[in-house]
């Protein structure tokens, strides 16, 4: 027996009962819970602690077919529904937030290709895309250009004979940086704050291309976010994806669905502090019984759970309309924030549980309240998420 | 070369494990799963057939659930498989087993290899695969942690504690890998679409010609009297080094007679 699955034997199993759509959707979920009890359970902790990103680890999810569940089979994908990639992306959180993340941000960035490509582009790229032997990242905001998309400055000038861009500015936040393959970048064709944005996908090994030191996150370690600098970066033309001045829409549809793997890896993250939380309370002994033993306490893992569930059905839901083609802006942002505010309360309260272990490093729930923190933050911040909603309400 | 692979399906060792009322082990209450050490054959056969030609069979005997084993097996490449199913064989032996195992492998046709793990996962007892080559009358190579096969033989080497031995056998032959053989493979999205698609016959003892009374717990040589659950483990002593921790370490181990 390897040395991994005897370690992993005393990690929490996943106790979530999923209702899959079909069958092999649910032998899926079976194969995900292997690789995560597996591959990347007993790897995330010294993982996080030395800030290691794993870039092996996707080639693994990528040859189990993982990273391109949502994409059409014709180009190498599993043409899965949301409602089930998601879940995948909820079991990998719950084994390690930091891969679900990175999984969503190169799902997302092989989005534009896979919706606007051309036939000869997609052909040329998408495979090894999708397979994770190319990683992807997902270049949208700058130091100036956040919540704000129309105020992207960086600028791609067409060269005179027409067959390439000449891209100068920064951008910044970039997930999978320094370690992806292909940049999904927004770049300013236009004047025109909103028609004049396009999307570029630019190769790592563009000459002009680099990268600004780690950021120093609070949490997701494991994820490396640094800024792209693009110093007059010479891009084919045939990297174009789309026309020119379709950036902002093509931006715009990938952040509804982007925002869904946010709210699906959230759940599983809070999942996976609840799980921890439930086996402490069990187990920890103060004056001759189990602390779960005080209903003061088990209420609190009640409404963690409560939480979770709400979160889980939150994504779900939207999922489905997404799956049914329906408009799904409003739902996806409903989503986000109840996921990622739930994830934030539950990992919180795990560490109340744990109580002063819950405090230390050798116990996991200190790592997912930091995790759980920024989830609140990208993919447009909660308060984003709450201008879209309203804004779909009364329009 | 087309090669069979015996597979278990075993209670998962994650959870709590559980006996019927006659001291026989609870498969249908349980969750179960293809027994890891199976794996490795299914990933030796399949290296093998990938790198020529030919065809991988997996093969289990086992309640209905046991058909689990097999999709893992077809999901991770096998192409077809056999699943012997019948209330008679609850409670058998490993030689009651083996005679079962034989029979199916000689109804799937004559197979160039048989291959089998190092032992279940939950029985461990190693002896089936010995068993089945007597039955087949099949030169066995048990044990390797290594598999080449060529111009009609096969070779392996054979790790023991003092020494290795380098095996060689000529085919047809029954062959049990170790865990060290691969890494074994885990399934792929298009391997479970593909698994959807593939043969799995289930056959009766009576499709083996196999006389129920050959089986089965009553036929079985050995009985579980009873069982106990093994005590929890107490709590070590903990010894503080203030120096004289090596000679505290001799003391401790001479008391135990260890020296």
């Amino acid at each position: 027996m390897t040395e991994a699955t005897s370690a992993a034997v005393t990690l929490v199993a996943m106790p979530v009962q999923r209702l899959m759509p079909t069958p092999e959707s649910a032998d899926l979920i079976e194969l995900t819970r292997d690789l995560a009890r597996r591959e990347l359970a007993p790897r995330v902790d010294a993982a996080e602690k030395a800030a290691e990103m794993p870039r092996d680890v996707y080639l693994t999810l990528g040859e189990a077919g993982l990273l391109s569940l949502p994409y059409p089979e014709e180009y190498g994908g599993g043409g899965q529904p949301y409602e089930v990639y998601l879940q995948v992306i909820e079991e990998i959180a719950h084994a390690w937030m930091s891969v679900a993340v990175g999984t969503s941000v190169h799902s997302l960035s092989c989005y534009a290709l896979a919706t606007v490509g051309s036939e000869t582009q997609r052909k040329e790229l998408l495979p090894d895309m999708l397979s994770g032997r190319l990683l992807g990242a997902y270049g949208l905001s700058e130091p100036d250009a956040g919540s704000d998309v129309s105020a992207i400055s960086t600028r791609a000038r067409r060269s005179e004979d027409g067959s390439s861009y000449t891209v100068r500015g920064r951008k910044a936040w970039i997930s999978n940086a320094g370690y992806a393959d292909f940049y999904t970048t927004f770049v300013r064709t236009g004047d025109d704050p909103t028609r004049g944005l396009s999307c570029l996908l630019i190769p790592a090994d563009t000459d002009g291309l680099s990268f600004g030191a780690p950021e120093r996150k609070m949490g997701l370690a494991s994820d490396p976010v640094r800024e792209v600098v693009l110093d007059d970066a010479v891009v084919d033309a045939g990297r174009l994806i789309g026309e020119e001045g379709e950036g902002m829409k093509i931006a715009l549809a990938a952040l509804d669905s982007g925002r869904l793997g946010i709210a699906a890896a959230a759940t599983g993250l809070a999942q996976s502090a609840l799980d921890v939380a439930i086996a402490y309370a069990k187990e920890r002994r103060q004056f001759g019984r189990a602390i779960a033993d005080n209903q003061g306490l088990a209420f609190l893992l009640a409404d963690m759970e409560a939480a979770v569930s709400s979160g889980r059905t939150a994504y779900l839901y939207a999922a489905r309309l997404r799956d049914a083609g329906r408009p799904f802006t409003r739902e996806a942002a409903v989503a986000k924030l109840a996921a990622t505010d739930a994830a934030m309360k539950v990992t919180t309260d795990a560490v109340q549980v744990l109580g002063g272990a819950g405090y230390t490093q050798d116990f996991p729930v200190e790592r997912m309240m930091r995790d759980a923190k920024v989830t609140q933050i990208f993919e447009g911040t909660n308060q984003i998420q709450r201008l879209v909603i309203s804004r779909q309400l009364l329009k | 070369m087309n090669i069979v692979v015996c597979v278990k399906y075993v209670p998962d060792a994650q959870g709590d494990r559980t006996f019927n009322e006659d001291n026989t082990t609870d498969r249908a209450n349980v969750d179960g799963l293809l027994s890891e050490l199976d794996e490795y054959a299914v990933e030796a056969a399949l290296k093998i057939v990938e790198a020529g030609e030919g065809e991988v069979t997996v093969v289990t005997v086992g309640p209905e659930q046991a058909a689990d084993a097999l999709k893992k097996a077809l999901q991770m490449g096998a192409d077809k498989a056999v699943h012997v199913s019948d209330e008679a064989i609850h409670g058998s032996d490993a030689v009651a087993t083996s005679l079962v195992l034989a029979e199916a492998v000689k109804k799937i046709g004559s197979p160039d290899l048989v291959l089998t793990g190092l032992s279940s996962t939950d029985g461990t007892m190693s002896v089936v695969p010995a068993m089945l080559a007597e039955r087949l009358g099949l030169p066995q190579v048990t044990q390797v942690s290594t598999l080449e096969v060529a111009d009609g033989t096969v070779k392996g080497r054979r790790d023991g504690d003092a020494v290795s031995e380098s095996l060689e056998a000529s085919l047809p032959a029954l062959v049990s890998v170790t865990d060290q053989i691969n890494e074994p493979r885990y399934p792929s999205f298009k391997g479970i679409m593909a698994a959807k698609k593939k043969p799995v016959e289930t056959w009766s003892l009576a499709d083996l010609g196999v006389d129920a009374g050959q089986v089965g717990l009553d036929a079985a040589w050995t009985k579980v009297e009873s069982f106990a659950q093994r005590p929890p483990r107490e709590q070590g002593e903990i010894v503080t080094d203030e120096g004289d921790g090596g000679t505290k370490l001799a003391e401790f181990l001479a008391a135990q007679k260890f020296v």
